[in-house]
Formats: C-alpha cells, structure tokens, sequence
C-alpha cells in the first residue's frame, strides 16, 4: 500500500501530496486512525479527498493510504433488513462495537461473514454461464429468495458448483474460463457505488406502482420502474408520504434512504417497520427492507454517498428480477452535501452556490432507475422505482434541487403548506401535481381495474378543477349568487376532497386503500354526482341528506366489507331520487 | 507537548493566520497570550502546509503581530463535569463566571460530542404536560424531542419558554426536569428575567445556565449552544436526568456563523450564510433524543426570532428542517390580545402520534386534534371571505365556524402566564368548542368519540340555545373581565 502526506485539512476535505497512482474516485485511508476518504480531485501529485468521518485532530504530515479500490458495497445475502450508514457500515454492529455514540475510525463487515446460509444450486456441473446468470438460491427472509448471481463479467463453463450451507465467503462454484483460468465464485460481491450495474436493455415502464394512497394511485400514478419526486417545505409531510409509501408500496423490496434528515424519524422506521405487516404476505415489512441511515448530525461526505450506496443495492436486487422502490429522504441533503464539498474546493459556484453539475449529478442519478431485462439466464425483468423527496428552502419551487430534479422525473407530486394547515393530508396539491406516466399506464386500468376508471378519475378531476376556479367566484360574490348547478359542483368536490383525497396514515384502516376499494368510493361519490345532476336536486336538501355521512366513512370501511360499498351505491341513488319528491311537495 | 510560537501572520476580523507552525491538527484548541499578559482561546479552521487559520473567542482587538504568543493545547474544547454543575453560571466557553469556586471534574468532554447512532436512540413517546392547551392539546411535546419556537423581536417567546420550563412534568409523575440554559446574544434583562424566575420558583437548583450575552465575544456563541448541550448530555445520560434544554436565541447564533464564513471568505450560500449552515445547525440540534437502556432524555426547545417575521428566512427555515415541529408565534394574534400568541395552523409537533392515545392521554385526542385543526382552518376561511363579503354574505354554517374562530382563540388558545391546565381539562375544552358544529361536520372523528364526548356537550349547548354556556369557559370569561376592569 503506498503512501501520501496530508498538506490541508478543512473540515471533511484534506489535501495531500506524493499521492502518485492515485486514481479518481479510489478510497483512501486517511491519518492514524485510517478515517475512510475518497478522491475527488488530481492535481499532479496532489489529491482532494472527502473524508467520510470527522476530521478533528488530523494534522498536517499525516499519512494517506491509498486502497487503489474505488468506494464499493459488498453485496449477497443478509443485506435485507439491515441498517447501514452512508458507506454501508453495519449500525448495529457499530453500536455493540463503540456504544451509543458514532466515534472515529470504526469499521465492520457490512455483511456478517460468520452466518451460513443454505446455498440451493439450480445450475449444474458442465454448464455454460456468463455474467448474471442465476446460479443458485437462498431464503434470505421469509419474503425475500435470494438469487446469487454469476457477477457480470465472468463467462466459462461450471467446473464444480455445491449444495448446502455455506458463509458468504465460502467457494459455491467453480468456473472454468475460455483461457483456462480457474475462478472461484463466492456469495458476496463487491460493485463501485458511482458505476451502475449492466443490463441487457432498458424497457418503457408500462404498468403502475400502486401505493394504497388514493391521491396517488388514482389521480397521479408512478409506474413499475418510474421517478417521481415529492417537493414541499417543512411540515407537509413530506417524510409521512415516504413512510406511507415505503409501508405499502406494491414492490418486493424496499430501500430506504434517509439521507441528512432527522435520526428520530429513523428510528421511527426502525420501531414501526418491524410490526407493521405486509398486506399481502402478513409478515413484517421489515423482512424486504434495505435501511440505510445518514442523518443529518453525522459526517457531510458520508451522506453524498449515501444515495449510491442505496441505488447500487437496488440495482443488485433488480438484477435478480425484484421490482424495488427506493425512497431518498431528501435529495436536498444529498445536494448540500455536494455544495459543502465544493465550496471547499474553491470551486466556481452555480445557483445558490450549488457547483454546476449539480443538474447532470441529479439527472445520473434518476437515470439509475427504470423497468429494465436483467442480463444472463434465466430471462427475467426487473425494475427500480425512485421516489425522492426535495425540500425546498421556504418551499420554494424555483430551489436549483427541484428544478434540476423536475427535468428529469416523470411524476410530481406538490406538497402545499396551506393544506398541511388544513390538518388535509397527503397533502398534495392535486391542481399542480402531475404524473406523465397516464398514457404508458391506460391499458393496465383498462384492463386491471375497471374500463370506466379512467372516465371516473377525468371527471373527479375536472369537478376539482372546477371547483377551484368557483371558489375564486365566491370569494368575490358570495355562495347565494351562484346557481345551483355549481353548488352542487362544490357540494360534490368538497366530498372528493374531504372524503377521497383526505387520507390518515395513523388509522389502521384508511391507512392503506386497494384499487378495488378505490374505483368503488370514487364510483359511489361520481354517481353521487350524476344523480343528483339528473334531477337538478336542491342544494339545501341535498346538503341535508343522512347518506353525507356514509359517503364521509366510505374510508373507514375494511377491505374485507368493501361489498358494503356496492350496497351504498344503490343507496345513494335511492337517496337522491328521495329529494327530488321533497322538493316537489314544496312546490 | 507544548510549543509556543511568536509567528501571527495576518489578522482579519475574528480570525488570526499564524505561519511556520508544524504538527497543529484541525480543530485543536490554542492559546492566545497578548503583550500584556492577558490570555485568549481560539480554535483551529484549517491548517495548510505550515499556516493555521485560528479562530479566537473573544475576539481578536488588541492582538498585534510581533508580541502576541499563540501555544497550541493538542485538544479540543473540553467541558469540566461533574454533578455540582447543577445551580452553576458559565459563560460560553464552559468558565464559571458565578463568582463560586471551578468546577472540580469527574470527567471532561468534547463540546462536539460525537452523532447518537440511529440505531441505538429509543423513539421519543412519552407525553409531556406542559399545562399550555395550544401545545399540549394541538402539538404535544414529548421527551426527547426539539420543538422549537419561532417567534419575532417583542414577542413573548421568552415568557412561553420559562412557563413550560416551570410547568413541564410527565404525566403521572411529579418527576421535575433539570435545566439547561443556553443565552446567545440576548440581553442582560432577558437572561435575568429567566434567572429571576427560575430563583423564585426554586428551580435553581435543578438549572445550569450558559451565558454569552449581547455585549460577550461574538464568536463566543459559536460554543456556547454545544457547551450547553455537552452538560445536558451528561445530564442525561450519565446522571439518569430529564434534561429540558433551553437555547435562547439561535438566530444570533447562526450570524456568529456566518460572520466567521464571510471572514473566511467562502462562497455565501442564501442570505449570506455559508452553505453548511444546515449541517453545523444539525449537529446542534440533533444531540437532543434518548437512548435506548438509559434512563435520562434531552428535550430541546430553541428560540429563534424570525428576522422580519419570514419564516422562509434560511435561519427558521433550515431549523424547520432539522427540528420535530414547530409552534409558531403570530404578531397579529399578540394584537389582538391573545396570549400566548401561538399560531395554531402553522405549528406543528411532528412526534405527537406516539405520544398521545390510549394509556398516554386520551383515546379521542388525535381525532380531536385533527377536528380542531380543520374546523379553525375553514373557521379561518370564512373569517376571511367575512372580510371581503361580509358576514351577511355567509352561510349559515360558515357562520358558525367564524364563531368558533373567535372562541377558540379565547378560550383555547389564550391562557394565563401561571394558568397550568391539565390534559383532560384541555382536551374537555376542544369538545366543548366543537360542539358549536353540527355532528355533521365533524368528519375527522371516530363515531365513538361523538358518542362519548361530543353528545355530552351538543346536548347541553342546545338546550341552552345552542350558545356556549359551559362552566369553565364562562368563569374564564368572567376572570377575563375583571382583570379588563382592573387595568
């Protein structure tokens, strides 16, 4: 291992000379305590490191050891339900190791190399295998089946390959290549967080993601392999919308990101995930869930890895076909850390002091995500959804993060404080917020859901649009000088909003809505609507009708007993033809 | 090893250059002994080859080039400790200034202290009562949470914060926090009213206070807050304390930073502030939590005034960010007599939902709360079409809603400076308000909930004319007038 001197320390950079071999991007280890750091700058034989710890107590003259290995993770089996920190270190292990507290210079196996799991081959003796294959299997979780892959780039004919339980270091298989060369494969991987992983090709996202919160699934749909950004100021929910998706979010993994924001909400994650059950299997959530922890105390440079780090393990797991969606809480963070760094460089700043690549920065990074067909046998396909979270300053929409991260996502779900106020939430902006993924995703509704559930949704829409605009007119005339037929409209978007749109996470049953469930309620309230239209229904007797108050707990309503729904359809029928012979005794 | 060196350089503002220095490590604490023996502390920002860019505490007057002596300590700022600092003055670097005796230490620690590994915090969940309805009814505190208060220049930010001070028990034990007071930049007569007041009700004792006040060393402020927060950390978690940790103000704070960068001369993020504002905020504020297995917690309530009352200025803003909530003061609220002034729809408490419920308060306060919020947001609505239409121009029901505007804010939201409410009676008001509406209305509650608390209420309010006739609030009205009378 060669060597350099430290010349500079300032804050997380340190400068250092007589770092020859010195290449972009490799770890190095910096100072007596072998802090961890990465190149980010070459200049002759000088070198700017980013140090991924706090560097208090380094001094000029110091060592740096160079690695010639650029900053990796160490991917297989053991990697769901850990937690790590930006550069993959093991937070449990940490703590058992130093205690309560983060301290310097600690490093553990991201994986635990000790556990022996059962290694179940699916290929045989003789077999020919190149990169991506799928060599074998091992229950991972009660959810998740690990794959182990031949790791890109490796081609040749299986020489010897095992059965039973095995560590992640242990020799599975043998290759022989087209040279003659023997190689031996283990379970555990290693794969440069800055390089994504090789596909075979990229495919059009064509059905949709859903996520049990109404707003979404119904009005602004992500798809299966999509981006979609969550913007908003402080206070709109922004982290109770990732929790809310993390915990529903129809993917087979999850890979949680909280990058710079508060160590109390990952610790919530920590509590909650573990209990709360998957509605489909039953089982924990936790038992399909990457967590990775860089909160906002802990050192800046670790957290602008962070988001490598986690896209590269969704990356891994796409390879094995899993559909992932991963959630970066906040993009932002990410952001400032790259500020931080390049203020330090002396380099010249862009908007707000955000260096100028911080657009190409966020764009490489959405760009990781997509539906892709994985590469080597057998043929499977496999998708990265990204849902990022931005936090504008003030809830600033014209912040460089968001307008950088607007260009390249494809769904925009707007976060409004005024409604954070109003206690609405999700509290997504449904007059701002859009999702361009409508057209890719019109089949699968068609087919999937219901063939007028597109219909439904346009009209819910347009009555909300509507609504808007009324508004203004009211403000201006007052409510008794509109006619009736736009009372009703208020009338009707008021109940989308108030009892559609509105979701609460905290409650165990609207917490979470089925399609199913959800072309029902919108039924219910659409023909609410028509019917009402049809007889040209008093407002005051429509305002008074008792079934306002079934349509209002149409939410609280069990997805088992969604039948009940079906029966509140006739109902609200009956209802409103019961109006019509009110109005007409008064007459 | 101790090496003294006559080399000072270049002076620039708070910050002094020393040359040919070796073996100086980054973020080391040195001396400064001027000519005339007097002695300064500073700091190491960064070391290049043989320079160090140091920055002093107490500022850099009266430090020349030629005579002045810098000898570099090899450590960090460290804080003495031990359990007699409870009663005690400091100033901002952690020296006595009391008059009394110095510490005598069981331990010292870095005022940096170190990041709480995620793993290992225990999530805040347990109720704390601060007798404040607007905080404990709308936005319950928790141990172990920061909540701060964003307030503007005249209001009373500082009252508020020494009424829960005195009042903040966890319900169900008469358990008393220890405090931890940090002023930055505040006036003498601020700092004293919080000492007068915590000397009158006998928590004195139970208090460490850390003061850097208006007319202290600037830079001084950039230690002061981690001083503060390295004695309630041993507090904490070394004596098994509940540490209620007060920083007063943080926006004197963040210019004391920002003054440091401009001297620098980095390249200012928004407002002037450097881009790591953010960053240097979080490590400040996120040393608040609990430990999993110990038994003592950091609760931390800053003060920050918003410059021009923005809340988008980076200084709230950014802290918006960091913290779990937010109770906001509103000037217009303070106008019309209202106090405490709190803003009740921009205010949050992001920790509430664990804290509350079944076993910790009540069954029905989160519905309750969710109801009061959306019925004072629509009230508030309707109150501002009144102002364009006129009330006239209202109907029915928003009629009542504007009503119920006005009596939340004087019954729920105005309270006494020494009124301490318990939860039930908070909780007993906001049913009281809402059953001004029609059950109709009330969509955000569980039908149970109407059942239990709602009906006990509407029944009465109807057959008294539907007008609010409740025992408690119209003695609170009736205090009310009098004390007008006396004034």
């Amino acid at each position: 291992m060669k060597n350099g001197r430290i010349i500079r320390v300032s804050g997380p950079l340190i400068e250092a000379c007589e770092m020859k071999g010195a290449r972009m991007f490799d770890v190095v280890k910096v100072g007596e305590e072998h802090l961890l750091g990465e190149i980010i700058g070459l200049d002759r034989d000088k070198a700017s490191i980013q140090v991924y710890e706090e560097t208090e107590g380094i001094g000029v003259g110091e060592p740096v050891y160079l690695t010639g290995e650029p900053l990796s993770v160490t991917l297989g089996p053991g990697l769901i339900e850990s937690i790590y920190d930006g550069i993959q270190r093991p937070l449990k292990i940490i703590q058992e190791e130093v205690g309560d507290f983060i301290t310097r210079g600690v490093s553990a196996n991201a994986l635990d190399p000790e556990k022996k799991w059962e290694f179940i081959p699916e290929k045989k003796k003789g077999d020919r295998i190149s990169g991506g294959d799928i060599l074998g299997r091992v229950k991972e979780t009660v959810l998740v089946e690990h794959r182990v892959m031949v790791p890109p780039g490796v081609e040749g004919v299986l020489k010897e390959i095992k059965k039973g339980k095995y560590t992640i270091k242990d020799t599975i298989a043998v290759i022989k290549s087209k040279n003659g060369k023997e190689e031996k494969i283990q379970m555990e991987q290693r794969w440069p967080v800055r390089k994504p992983r090789p596909i075979k090709r990229r495919l059009p996202p064509t059905e949709p993601l859903f996520t049990g919160q109404r707003i979404i699934d119904t009005f602004f749909p992500i798809a299966r392999g999509g981006t979609a950004c969550i913007p908003g100021p402080f206070g709109s929910g922004k982290t109770v919308m990732q929790h809310q998706l993390a915990k529903w979010t129809e993917a087979e993994i999850v890979v949680y990101i909280g990058c710079g924001e508060r160590g109390n909400e990952m610790t919530d994650v920590l509590n909650e995930f573990p209990r709360l059950k998957d509605p489909k299997s039953g089982e924990p959530l936790m038992k399909r869930i990457v967590l990775l922890a860089n909160t906002s105390n802990m050192p800046v440079a670790a957290r602008e890895a962070s988001i490598y780090t986690g896209i590269t393990i969704a990356e891994y797991f796409r390879d094995m076909g899993y559909s992932i969606a991963l959630m970066a809480d906040s993009t932002s963070r990410w952001a400032e850390a790259l500020r931080e760094i390049s203020g330090r460089l002396e380099e010249m700043p862009g908007e707000e002091g955000y260096p100028a690549y911080l657009g190409s920065n966020v764009a490489q990074f959405y760009e990781r995500a997509g539906k892709v067909e994985c590469i080597g046998e057998p043929d499977r396909e496999g998708a990265i959804s990204v849902i990022g979270a931005v936090s504008p300053p003030g809830g600033d929409l014209s912040d460089p993060v968001v307008q950088n991260t607007l260009r390249v996502v494809k769904v925009f779900w707007s976060l409004k404080a005024e409604l954070a106020y109003a206690r609405h939430f999700p509290a997504i902006d449904w007059l701002t917020s859009y999702s361009l993924y409508l057209d890719n995703i019109r089949d699968y509704f068609d087919r999937e859901i219901a063939e007028d559930f597109i219909k439904l949704e346009q009209e819910a829409m347009r009555l909300l649009e509507e609504e808007a605009e009324l508004q203004e007119m009211v403000r201006l005339v007052g409510i008794d000088a509109i006619s009736s037929k736009e009372r009703r409209i208020l009338l009707v978007s008021r109940m989308l909003r108030e009892d559609y749109l509105h979701q609460n996470a905290m409650h165990e049953i609207d917490t979470y809505t089925s399609m199913k469930k959800q072309y029902l309620m919108l039924k219910n309230i659409i023909n609410f609507y028509h019917e009402a239209e049809e007889i040209d229904a008093d407002i005051k007797s429509l305002e008074n009708l008792d079934i306002l108050t079934d349509i209002a707990r149409m939410k609280y309503v069990e997805e088992e007993k969604k039948e009940k729904l079906v029966e509140l359809y006739e109902a609200i029928s009956k209802a409103i033809s019961g109006v019509t012979a009110k109005r007409e005794e008064e007459q | 090893m101790k090496v003294e060196y006559k080399a000072v350089s270049d002076i620039a503002g708070p910050l002094l250059f020393v040359e040919g220095v070796s073996g100086v490590k980054y973020g080391e604490l040195c001396s400064i002994i001027l000519p005339d023996g007097e002695v300064r502390t500073g700091k190491v920002l960064e070391v290049h080859q043989d320079k160090a860019m140091i920055q002093v505490f107490e500022g850099t007057r009266g430090i020349d080039i030629p005579e002045s002596t810098i000898v570099f300590h090899g450590k960090t700022i460290e804080l003495p400790l031990s359990p007699d600092i409870l009663g005690r003055v400091f100033d901002g670097l952690g020296k006595t200034i009391d008059g009394k005796p110095p510490i005598l230490p069981d331990k010292r620690a870095d005022i940096n202290g170190s990041p709480i590994n995620p793993y290992a915090r225990e999530y805040p969940d347990e109720f704390i009562q601060t007798g404040i309805s607007t905080i404990d009814g709308l936005n319950p505190l928790v141990r172990g949470q920061k909540l701060p208060f964003f307030s503007g220049s005249g209001l009373p930010h500082n009252r508020l914060a020494a009424q829960v001070a005195r009042q903040a028990r966890v319900l169900g034990t008469e358990e008393e926090f220890s405090v931890v007071f940090a002023a930055m930049g505040i006036t003498f007569e601020e700092a004293e009213f919080f000492h007068s007041d915590f000397e009158r009700t006998g928590a004195l004792e139970r208090v460490v206070m850390f003061l850097n006040l208006a007319n202290d060393p600037t830079i001084e402020r950039l230690s002061t807050p981690r001083a503060a927060l390295t004695a309630a950390e041993y507090l904490a978690f070394d004596l098994e304390m509940h540490v209620l940790v007060i920083l007063t103000d943080m926006t004197n704070y963040c210019e004391a930073l920002r003054e440091i960068s401009a001297a620098r001369k980095e390249v200012p993020g928004r407002r002037g502030y450097p881009g790591y504002l953010y960053t240097d905020l979080a490590s400040v504020y996120e040393r608040a939590g609990r430990i999993k297995n110990r038994k003592g917690s950091i609760t931390l309530m800053p003060v920050l005034s918003m410059p021009e009352d923005d809340k988008t200025h980076p200084i709230p803003d950014l802290t918006g960010y960091i913290t779990e909530g937010q109770i906001i003061f509103s000037r217009s609220l303070e106008r019309k007599g209202v106090s405490p002034p709190i803003d009740v729809l921009p205010s949050l408490s992001r920790l509430k939902d664990k804290g509350i419920g079944e076993g910790k308060t009540r069954e029905d306060h989160a519905d309750l709360y969710n109801q009061l919020y959306a019925v004072y947001s629509k009230g508030k609505e309707a109150a501002e079409l009144a102002v364009i239409l006129g009330e006239a121009a209202l109907t029915d029901i928003d009629k009542i809603y504007l009503k119920f505007v006005d009596a939340f804010e004087e019954e729920y939201v105005s309270q006494g400076e020494y009124e301490n409410r318990s939860i039930e009676e908070t909780l007993e008001l906001g049913w009281k308000l809402l059953s001004m509406l029609p059950k109709r209305e009330l969509k955000r509650v569980r039908d149970e909930f109407i059942d239990k608390y709602y009906s006990r209420y509407r029944k009465e309010a109807s057959g008294e004319g539907g007008d609010l006739k409740n025992p408690i609030a119209s003695d609170r009205l009736e205090k009310k007038e009098t004390k007008k009378k006396e004034r």
